[in-house]
């Protein structure tokens, strides 16, 4: 079996609140110098009745509780984790050394500019390096994710019209687009008006013109889009919604396809989203929070979130409030996830722009490398050159009974994280795979040789598939019942 | 998979039984086969308007979310109610216990738009291609 997955020493862990002992702690804490207070008598009716049912566990109880549930997880530095659309690059550890420089991890966030000089300039320089990448004027580091900045993009596009007294409704999304799209449309305020792509999977200008009108108020798009395509007509899709004074917005999700090669300010985009955590190798979840800055052309400036850092003439950086009378506000608390910012700049400075245009292109080729192998075997969605990240379905195991998800159940056994299954919808039975530049060619090759040996056994025994997975600590869980009667909240067991 | 010849289709895979000026609709075997195990079904509340062709509802299942178009234009007089619990029964009866909304019509016409078995047949050979 490619892979390298063996059945290893793996612990059942019972939750945290299930481990310890009634008044067992990990810390001990000074003595009180305040007295005491009796808050029943403070909160009346407000004050509980029953003590919370925290977990009592010593300090090396904790930690084991943890470091076990660690060991069942899988994780970009486990193995390969082809998850498409969702970037899963390595995370390089010179920024986790950047991160943790005490001057950036310990600088509290209400500290003045002029003690915080540093940070600011990061943010300054981030911001450029950012702006100059994708042909944006200016960048807000504020929004805290990607759907975070879809929302402020959006609602910049409608301050803006707001300011020229006009109020138009509809944001044009192509069918192929991520979900998030419509959700910030709903949020702004505006309707998201869905538009067919062609056999081929990309816009034509022909199938979109009979959407544009004067109530357009943006199109949203993603370029390469959501099934791996790059869009040919971005330069006239932009051009037929500017005529009749909408916005484009670009969603930055698949962004690792073009860094480095185009630049959406160059076809068109006016505001679009960078996700730090995909395309500039900041942790996805668990190893810190998302940033999704949103870079902007200057007609969108006077709109943008404030604070903003700016550089004084005399070389100095201070947090800008005051300059924007018209801007939509602060979009959270304090400035940035500070930390992803770090991340990203010591990234962005450690490839250089040779180095970022190298993994563009290592990526785009990953992709295309499993295009081409896998197409020996399962069915490519749209044979054409792919950028970053390729469409397969399961179309040639219809007569097995075997399905995307039982293929993508089998792939665990075989050491590699599934790819999106079921995304884009506008394949049926889709697995959207992403390698992403990280992987090396003899990883590539496993991966193919994991996937045929999947498509040879759904035809020779395929319930080796559909019972799917067998190396794994759980085996398929009942995903409909979780559902169904879905279990949202832990219950302690009454003490005696 | 079926489709009983008494009832007419949508191309997005919703049935409709017609009863006097009412339309009892539901989703077809096929679409139950395509959305997997149906977890929640969404419906409008009785006595809202809906439009031929417009979103009704959504149907989610284990796979995706789906949403479920009206085969005609009218006034909702009747919720399955029962799907709240037990949304299996979609996947269990879809033309039976699995029924979703009846709708009061208000252009009877418009059931000439949609399709008879044998035609939707003839469209999911084509999609399955």
């Amino acid at each position: 079996m490619p892979g390298s997955v063996a059945a290893g020493l793996t612990f059942t862990t019972p939750l945290i609140f299930e481990r310890g002992a009634k008044g067992r702690t990990g810390v001990s804490l000074a003595k009180s110098e305040v007295p005491d207070v009796d808050p029943a008598a403070l909160y009346g009716d407000l004050f509980r009745k029953e003590q919370p049912a925290l977990a009592e566990v010593s300090e090396p109880e904790a930690v084991r509780h943890y470091v076990q549930l660690s060991q069942q997880n899988f994780a970009i530095d486990t193995g390969m984790y082809p998850l498409g659309s969702c970037t899963m690059k390595y995370n390089p550890k010179v920024n986790e050394w950047a991160a943790r420089l005490p001057g950036f991890a310990t600088l509290h966030p209400l500290t003045p500019d002029s003690m915080a000089q540093g940070a600011l300039e990061l943010m300054y320089r981030l911001e450029q390096g950012l702006a100059q990448v994708c042909g944006m004027d200016r960048v807000s580091l504020q929004p805290a994710a990607g759907a975070q900045g879809e929302y402020v993009g959006l609602q910049m596009i409608r301050a803006y019209h707001s300011a020229q007294g006009r109020s138009p409704k509809k944001v044009l999304i192509p069918e192929t687009a991520h979900g998030t799209n419509p959700a910030s449309c709903a949020l702004n305020g505006f309707t998201a008006v869905p538009f067919p792509v062609d056999e081929h999977g990309i816009v034509l200008p022909d199938q979109l013109a009979p959407f544009v009108d004067d109530d357009v108020a943006a199109i949203m798009v993603t370029n390469p889009n959501t099934v791996g395509l790059f869009e040919t007509h971005m330069a006239t899709m932009a051009e037929m919604v500017h005529a009749k004074g909408g916005l484009v917005y670009g969603d930055g999700a698949n962004l690792n396809a073009i860094m480095g090669r185009g630049r959406p300010g160059d076809f068109g985009i006016d505001v679009m989203q960078f996700n730090l955590h995909k395309t500039f190798t900041t942790p996805h979840g668990g190893g810190g929070p998302g940033c999704g800055p949103v870079g902007y052309k200057k007609i969108l400036d006077p709109y943008a979130p404030v604070p903003v850092a700016e550089r004084n003439d005399d070389g100095t950086y201070r947090l800008d409030y005051g300059s924007r009378p018209q801007s939509i506000g602060r979009v959270r608390s304090f400035h940035t996830n500070f930390g992803m910012a770090v991340r990203a700049y010591a990234y962005m400075r450690e490839m250089g722009p040779e180095g970022l245009r190298m993994a563009t292109d290592l990526a785009v080729l990953n992709a295309n490398y499993l295009r081409v192998c896998l197409g020996e075997t399962w069915k490519v969605a749209f044979d054409r050159t792919c950028m970053h990240e390729v469409v397969i379905s399961d179309k040639h195991l219809k007569d097995t009974h075997v399905t995307t998800m039982d293929v993508a159940k089998r792939l665990m056994d075989y050491g590699y994280h599934p790819p999106t299954v079921y995304f884009p919808l506008v394949v049926k039975g889709a697995m959207l795979i992403e390698p992403t530049e990280t992987e090396t060619k003899q990883e590539l090759d496993r991966f193919v040789d994991a996937m045929k040996s999947i498509s040879d056994e759904a035809q020779r025994e395929p319930e080796t598939v559909t019972g799917a997975p067998h190396l794994t600590r759980l085996r398929r869980l009942d995903e409909t019942r979780a559902a169904r009667n879905p279990v949202l909240r832990y219950v302690a067991p009454k003490s005696a | 998979m079926t489709y009983p010849a008494e009832l007419r289709y949508t191309k997005e895979h919703e049935w409709a039984r017609v009863d006097g000026d009412t339309v009892r609709v539901g989703v077809t075997s096929y679409a139950v086969d395509q959305l997997g195990d149906v977890t929640l079904v969404d419906l409008p509340a009785v006595g809202t308007s809906v439009s031929a062709h417009a979103r009704f509802g959504e149907i989610e299942s284990v796979k995706t979310v789906s949403e479920l178009f009206s085969p005609v234009s009218g006034e909702i007089t009747a919720v399955n109610e029962d799907l709240e619990g037990t949304p299996e029964q979609v996947n269990e009866a879809p033309y039976e216990g699995g029924w979703l909304v009846d709708i009061k019509m208000s252009d009877p016409s418009q059931l000439d738009g949609l399709m008879d078995a044998a035609q939707y047949a003839d469209y999911i050979g084509k999609l399955e291609g």
